[in-house]
């Protein structure tokens, strides 16, 4: 990789001692904060997160079965004027994912005017017939989407893939955000951050907002986990605690005549919107798997009379796939009638034969993805990958072609991060939050900034020995507060 | 909003959880103490005993190990082979706290989950100083545990871990005088000699008594008194009248709450008119032995009339 011109977010170009102008002064305090310093606090924070238990279930590691994930106590900044642009585009993007999804199981007018082949569509696992026909309430279907976003450049940011299912990582977001305010404060003091902790309240309105017409005034919203041994379990309660409302397992619910009730010490009380953490497939066994033991038997039947919302909406893999993903810019275009203001990333679908030659040719530069795979799973960096596991591709990508995505090696960005040997550049990768409701789409100034620990690798995946950061959104006002200047004569470090 | 049944019943069981790692933590702390003044035969009784209040005496014997401090010390501290260790009451509090962490605060929360943590990496209790820093250190997050709990909006959710510690502490304390009264006054034994002086320090400890008795008794350290105190006196926290009176209070509390009254609300009242009637002379006349064998009978009762009446399960 150390060939790759990397972009660094904060030192620009140039190195540490030549940052980006707007963010010298955070540059400085990387600079002058000593290194001992730096590493107490992160340890402060890793302790508060492991005390907290904001843990995660590493699959096939039976001894770290709970772990916390890394954290760098180094932010990643985004200027008042790049986030404007970003939001923009993101609210575009998942104005045309909600439209594709309304469309396409219902009139499938993309279709019939010739934008998708239809068979990517109908032969897609994706696809979910059970749903087709149903209108959830205002057409919406993804509530809650996370956008992976990557950088390479001061004004080039790509879309790496949709998440319209059931998006995670929204805690670390504020989590993070309440560590840094606490072991940093001299950072919002010279910096105007944009606050995330109003999440939480927004999502409860999202949800409010989309409860079915006979649900009353005050809806009984519900966050649904598949229990506490999901590695995700921690996030699931955090949301339900602090939107202050259920945290149900699927043995609390039952379905009676179609309508969805929570069992209570006093007896049954109805439920009407359910942020459910359980994928489609063991959603309920009536309809999807029926081996599976997490799911609400009839919960689909009650969402199809309309007695209850489900969040996000069953189905929408369709959106997020990555073999949809590639058309994704004409579907941007199809619905929004503009050009897609946030590009993909340059993919080459092995589906089609000319793609599959250029991608066989050029397997140690590109970057290979199951269309089907996540997690970092199934995946092949070319330029970092043994010869062995080139060929393993070749010869996977040979029998299956239309299993797989190429896309080229991106020269992610960096931000400087603390190492066992000072600090470093490391590639990052950006989440951000879009909520969905009755009343329209919005961002969350932050959301959640994966960064690869490991020198040079590109991969950020929590599963895979990525790490997170706070991700600062400067609000307009923050060129002018940087320049007062002087932050270091204000307080004392290290004392 | 209503609280779920299954949220319910987890908070009960972690507070039964949390009373008992306290409880087993105090009894080996005592144990330790009493092991310390004793020659080698009756230290190695006072650990048979522990092993017997903590119901664990089978389990250890399946082990075949010699009972004495270091082997049960590691049995009752860090044993995960059985469910009657701390370790193994801590991990069932914690994932019965994780599966209702939206009914706790972060304080309630990381108390819990620190006292988990103390046992993450230990792999033996070490000598006696080491047992009694672990038990100490168990004993403090405990109590940070209980401290949280005051602070919490006073509502269902401390009531029912309240109710769970006090089911499960009148069950401890009951246990506790059992097994001691039978190893402590067999017949034809002096009463009031050194050893049974240890002893009855040994309880008053494990149920953190041993200044409470000082206040309330001027008479030098008497086996009926020190039964009057744990089976009579409410001003006592773990003595069987205070565990009486904290159920029923309990009861009375989420019933107004929730409307929910119903045969665990009889059976812990009418246990408490009858508890208001007991004399400690009349049931060591009666039986000790046979009248907490009846409290623990009815305690269990209790138990299955609390998981019917608020649909645990």
């Amino acid at each position: 990789m150390g060939d790759l011109r990397a972009f660094d977010e904060i030192w620009g170009q140039g190195g540490p001692d030549n940052p980006r102008e707007p963010l010298a002064m955070l540059a400085d305090w990387i600079a002058e904060t000593p290194r001992e310093e730096l590493a107490r606090r992160l340890e402060a924070a890793e302790n508060t997160f492991r005390q907290l238990g904001i843990t995660f279930a590493v699959y096939g590691d039976r001894d770290a079965a709970e772990r916390i994930i890394p954290f760098d106590i180094v932010p990643r900044v985004f200027l008042a004027d790049e986030w404007a642009r970003l939001s923009e585009g993101l609210i575009q993007r998942v104005e045309a994912i909600n439209a594709f999804l309304d469309d396409i199981y219902g009139d499938r007018r993309i279709l019939a005017d010739g934008v998708l082949p239809p068979d990517i569509v109908f032969r897609n696992p994706q696809f979910r017939h059970e749903v087709a026909g149903i209108r959830p309430p205002h057409g919406i279907w993804a509530h809650i989407c996370g956008i992976d976003l990557v950088r390479t450049g001061p004004d080039d940011f790509f879309v790496l893939e949709d998440n319209a299912r059931t998006p995670s990582g929204v805690s670390y977001m504020l989590e993070n955000r309440e560590a840094m305010i606490r072991l940093c404060p001299e950072l919002f003091r010279n910096f105007r951050v944009a606050a995330v902790d109003s999440y939480p309240d927004r999502l409860h309105e999202t949800m409010r907002s989309v409860a079915p017409p006979g649900a009353g005034s005050r809806p009984v919203c519900v966050v649904l986990t598949p229990g506490h041994f999901n590695s995700a379990y921690y996030e699931h309660s955090f949301l339900a605690d602090s939107m202050g409302i259920e945290l149900v397992e699927p043995a609390d619910l039952v379905v009676d005549d179609d309508i969805v009730w929570m069992q209570t010490i006093a007896g049954r009380v109805k439920v009407d919107v359910i942020y459910r953490r359980i994928d489609d497939d063991f959603l309920d066994p009536v309809v999807f798997r029926p081996d599976s033991l997490l799911g609400v038997p009839g919960i689909m039947s009650a969402y199809r009379a309309g007695n209850v919302t489900l969040i996000n909406a069953p189905g929408n893999g369709i959106a997020d796939d990555k073999a949809i993903y590639s058309y994704m810019p004409e579907i941007v275009r199809y619905y929004s009638g503009g050009e897609a203001k946030l590009p993909n990333v340059e993919t080459y679908r092995c589906r089609e034969p000319q793609a599959l030659k250029y991608v066989l040719d050029r397997l140690p530069e590109l970057v290979v993805k199951l269309v089907d795979g996540s997690g970092g799973y199934g995946m092949l960096v070319g330029p970092t990958a043994s010869s062995e596991e080139i060929e393993r591709f070749r010869a996977a990508l040979i029998a299956e072609p239309h299993r797989y995505i190429a896309q080229p090696t991106l020269a992610l960005s960096t931000v400087p991060t603390l190492t066992e040997k000072g600090l470093a550049p490391r590639h990052v990768d950006f989440r951000p939050f879009v909520l969905t409701g009755r009343d329209g789409v919005q961002v969350v100034p932050g959301g959640l900034t994966r960064v690869a620990l490991k020198e040079g690798s590109l991969v950020v995946n929590s599963s895979q020995g990525g790490g997170t950061k706070d991700s600062f959104v400067l609000l307009p006002e923050a060129r002018q507060m940087q320049k007062m200047g002087g932050m270091f004569q204000q307080q004392e470090l290290g004392s | 909003m209503l609280m779920l049944s299954r949220t319910a019943a987890s908070l009960y069981w972690l507070g039964r959880y949390v009373e008992r790692a306290d409880f087993i933590a105090r009894l080996v702390e005592a144990t330790v103490r009493l092991d310390a003044l004793s020659a080698t035969p009756a230290g190695e009784a006072a650990w048979e005993s522990a092993l017997r209040v903590t119901y664990t005496d089978e389990a250890f014997a399946a082990s075949g190990a010699r009972a004495d401090q270091t082997n049960v010390a590691r049995f009752l501290t860090i044993d995960t082979g059985h469910p009657g260790s701390i370790v193994q009451c801590l991990d069932m509090a914690r994932n019965n706290a994780r599966a209702v962490r939206t009914a706790l605060t972060r304080e309630a929360w990381t108390a819990i989950n620190r006292a988990w943590l103390l046992f993450n990496s230990r792999m033996r209790p070490g000598n006696a100083m080491a047992t009694l820093n672990l038990v100490e250190a168990v004993k403090a997050e405990t109590r940070g545990f209980e401290g949280a709990i005051l602070r919490m909006m006073r509502n269902e959710a401390v009531w029912f871990i309240r109710l769970g510690s006090a089911v499960e502490r009148a069950d401890n304390t009951a246990r506790l005088i059992d097994v001691k009264y039978h190893l402590l006054l067999p017949e034809g034994a002096p009463v009031g000699g050194i050893v049974d002086r240890d002893q009855w320090t040994t309880i008053l400890q494990t149920v953190s008594a041993v200044t409470a008795y000082r206040w309330l008794y001027s008479e030098g350290l008497e086996p009926r008194l020190v039964i009057d105190l744990l089976l009579t006196r409410p001003e006592l926290p773990r003595s069987l009248a205070a565990c009486v009176e904290e159920t029923v209070e309990m009861l009375g509390l989420l019933g107004k709450r929730t409307g929910l009254q119903g045969g665990a609300d009889r059976m812990a009242r009418a246990r408490l008119a009858r508890m208001h009637k007991t004399r400690t002379p009349e049931v060591i006349v009666g039986g000790l032995h046979e009248w907490l064998s009846a409290f623990i009978a009815e305690n269990l009762a209790l138990d299955r009339a609390i998981a019917q009446q608020f649909r645990f399960i």
